[in-house]
């Protein structure tokens, strides 16, 4: 980056360039979405981890339901809530891997959450990275698990009451509880400097997994501003001044420590054969 | 060497040999020797098993080894059974190998544990949502599991698409002398389609979200067009006693002992019948049943069910001959001799209606 | 330390985050539509000289479109 000591053309430095592993199509997301941000994190952080060609993604059925168009790893589309188990199979089979699910309120707040429990509790060495944006986007603003004490939404249009749906789930408060999750963090990416701490909980789970060490979880909080009814900046003030007392913001859970990476199924015939290959 | 083995457990150990080596299931009776025998034997071989919290999970779980690169099989009953059927339509729509094994019980709702054919209906026309079929094999014995179930994982992988194994609950617990000796692992099929990391070749996808309507019609008529040619080329049946047969009884599985048992007494007696035991009950034996309509004038459809196979046979004949029907739904097991008595009165009956010839 | 964006227009949703959190204020809505119908983001530095963009990134960081390339000159 040395300056032309006459002065003359100079280098410039980039800061800042698309990750490679984005397809170059546009997003479909919603003007001021957080999944834009968070897609770009995870390719971020695959690419700069190395792990491009060890990552296999769990799509799910909700906003997130495209992730195929958009990151250049192998992904596979799951049925609505099963992401967990679709990426426990993957990852039995495969323990070198790196597998991640993505999943949202729906998905593994509702439908999911026996797969996604379940899978915590075994201490499936996958990572979860959790979409909580408060509604069901996709399907058009519908009421979550994750929904605010009156909150209004298409299917709480008086405002969430807990007499009839009960209170808003904390994932993370929930999976701590269980011996086999390893890390859990809840992240937001209402701002800048949110966006810099969900990518290193992004990279800090990842490395957990590396690890061995269990499940691991990144819960991120994300603008919707279409089914919040709000502009993109008035959603991502919403989500510090509203959305984080009911979720607060930090680590959850830390085991930290690793253990060996159990080996796949037949692994040793498996190298042998690659072996003979050449 | 014989070894005398439940069903269940002769099924957990051919899957083995035939190279399964991912295994999910949820304890449901009447399959749990299964589900325990891949427990055990996964762990000494080196294989995945996971006792899943559910039986959706289970299916999603193989479908994530399959997509994987792995042999992946699934097993239970009935109501879990229905369960998996979200999963199985996944499975056929993202064209991923896997064997789904059903011992099936007494029904509707939580029914009983009783064997029983119920099941016929859901396993060849599909629970699941959209246009699909599953392969659907019908073992009779337990010997006969140490083939069906090679060729289970074989078909799975030939056609990239989900095999099921219909069975009850008896043939899952009665044991039998089996003999693995003749079973052949069958050979490894390059998948170029798996999600194992994109090391050295481009990242692929495997989905079936297609919201362009036209193109999901194609993917759909491609899937078709597997299907046609499964049906061409896997029909697989045995036929006994039917070369001088005037009435054909069609049974499968354990249906089908219930019926060479009556058809031996039938036989003892004079009476000219014979039996057709579809072996796959998808793809069905249609031209089989058509071709013998041209010399048999009745069939004798007989099912642990309140009739679910005998509309195949109704669709096959296309209205040529008489069909006949005697189920038993709930799990009740009918004897030989029971089956006899009715199949013996409904012989005579057409013979008297033929003219007394 | 001069800073200098470029902004891919056919990405741009004007979700307005890139203007309104650019500490320098660099960056404008204008009146250009783009393919989609928006009115799109754009990079008040002219291409030779003098801006107030110190390349600190925050705008291609909250972007979500991944519209936004940084530099420094």
């Amino acid at each position: 980056m040395a300056r032309d000591s006459a002065g003359g053309a100079t280098a410039t430095k980039t800061v800042y360039k698309r990750p490679s592993l984005l397809k170059p199509a546009h997003f479909h997301y919603c003007p001021g979405c957080g999944h834009g941000i968070i897609n770009r994190l995870l390719m971020e952080v695959i690419e700069e981890m190395g792990l491009a060609e060890s990552a296999i993604c769990v799509a799910p059925a909700g906003c997130g339901m495209l992730l195929y168009n958009y990151f250049e790893i192998d992904v596979i589309e799951s049925a609505h809530g099963r992401g967990s188990a679709v990426a426990t199979g993957i990852k039995r089979v495969l323990p070198q891997n790196l597998v991640f699910s993505y999943q949202g309120d729906g998905d593994l707040a509702a439908i999911g959450t026996a797969e996604g429990f379940h899978a915590a509790n075994r201490g499936e060495n996958i990572t979860v990275i959790f979409v909580n944006n408060g509604v069901y986007g996709m399907t058009g603003g519908q009421m979550a698990p994750t929904t605010l004490l009156d909150q209004v939404t298409t299917t709480s249009p008086a405002g969430r009451c807990s007499n009839l749906a009960g209170h808003p789930v904390r994932i993370c408060e929930v999976f701590a509880v269980l011996d086999g999750t390893a890390y859990l963090e809840r992240v937001a990416v209402n701002k800048p400097s949110g966006v810099t701490k969900t990518k290193k909980a992004i990279r800090k789970a990842f490395q957990r997994q590396l690890d061995g060490a269990g499940f691991s979880l990144v819960e991120i909080l994300s603008p919707c501003p279409t089914a919040w009814k709000m502009g993109t900046m008035e959603a991502c003030a919403w989500v510090d001044d509203v959305m984080k007392k009911v979720f607060p913001l930090g680590v959850i859970k830390d085991t930290g420590g690793d253990c060996a990476a159990p080996a796949a199924p037949g692994a040793g015939a498996a190298e042998a054969a690659d072996s003979e290959e050449g | 060497m014989k070894r005398l083995m439940s069903g269940n457990a002769a099924l957990g150990e051919a899957a083995i040999l035939s190279g399964c080596t991912a295994y999910f299931g949820y304890p449901i009776t009447p399959q749990n020797e299964l589900t325990e025998h891949m427990a055990k034997r996964m762990g000494e071989s080196g294989g995945v098993f996971i006792q899943s919290e559910s039986e959706i999970a289970a299916i999603n779980m193989v479908l994530g080894a399959s997509a994987a690169g792995v042999r992946a099989m699934t097993s239970s009953s009935g109501p879990g059974m229905s369960l998996k059927q979200e999963g199985i339509s996944y499975l056929v729509a993202d064209e991923l190998p896997a064997v789904i094994v059903d011992m099936a019980r007494g029904g509707p709702g939580m029914g009983n544990i009783s064997p029983s054919q119920s099941d016929y209906f859901q396993a060849t026309r599909g629970g699941g949502h959209g246009d699909y079929k599953t392969i659907v094999l019908a073992p009779a014995t337990v010997q006969e599991l140490t083939e069906i179930v090679p060729l289970a994982f074989e078909l799975a992988d030939t056609y990239r698409n989900p095999v099921l194994i219909l069975g009850d609950g008896m043939l899952g617990q009665m044991m039998e002398p089996v003999d693995f000796d003749a079973l052949k692992r069958p050979p490894d099929v390059r998948k170029d389609y798996i999600l194992d990391g994109a090391r050295g070749r481009p990242a692929r996808s495997i989905y079936s979200l297609i919201f362009d309507a036209k193109l999901q019609e194609e993917h759909n008529w491609k899937l078709q067009r597997k299907f046609q040619l499964i049906e061409q080329n896997e029909v697989r049946y045995e036929t006994y006693l039917t070369d001088d047969a005037e009435m054909v009884v069609v049974a499968y599985g354990m249906g089908a002992r219930i019926a060479k048992g009556a058809i031996k007494r039938l036989r003892n007696e004079g009476q000219k019948v014979g039996l057709v035991r579809p072996i796959t009950l998808w793809p069905f034996p249609m031209k089989l049943l058509q071709d013998l309509s041209a010399t048999v004038n009745d069939f004798f459809v007989f099912e642990m069910s309140a009739g679910q196979m005998v509309e195949d046979v109704l669709l096959a004949l296309e209205g040529k001959g008489n069909v006949h029907f005697y189920g038993r739904p709930g799990g009740v097991i009918p004897m030989p001799v029971e089956l006899y008595r009715i199949v013996s009165r409904h012989y005579y009956q057409a013979q008297a209606a033929r003219g007394g010839n | 330390m001069q800073g200098r964006i470029t902004i891919d227009g056919e990405r741009c949703k004007a979700c307005l985050f890139c203007i309104e959190l650019c500490p320098r204020k660099s960056i404008q809505l204008s009146e250009e539509l783009n393919s989609k119908g928006y009115f799109i983001a754009a990079f008040d530095g002219a291409d030779d000289g003098e801006t107030s963009c110190n390349g600190c990134g925050t705008c291609a960081l909250m972007c979500p479109e991944v519209a936004i390339e940084v530099e420094r000159v």
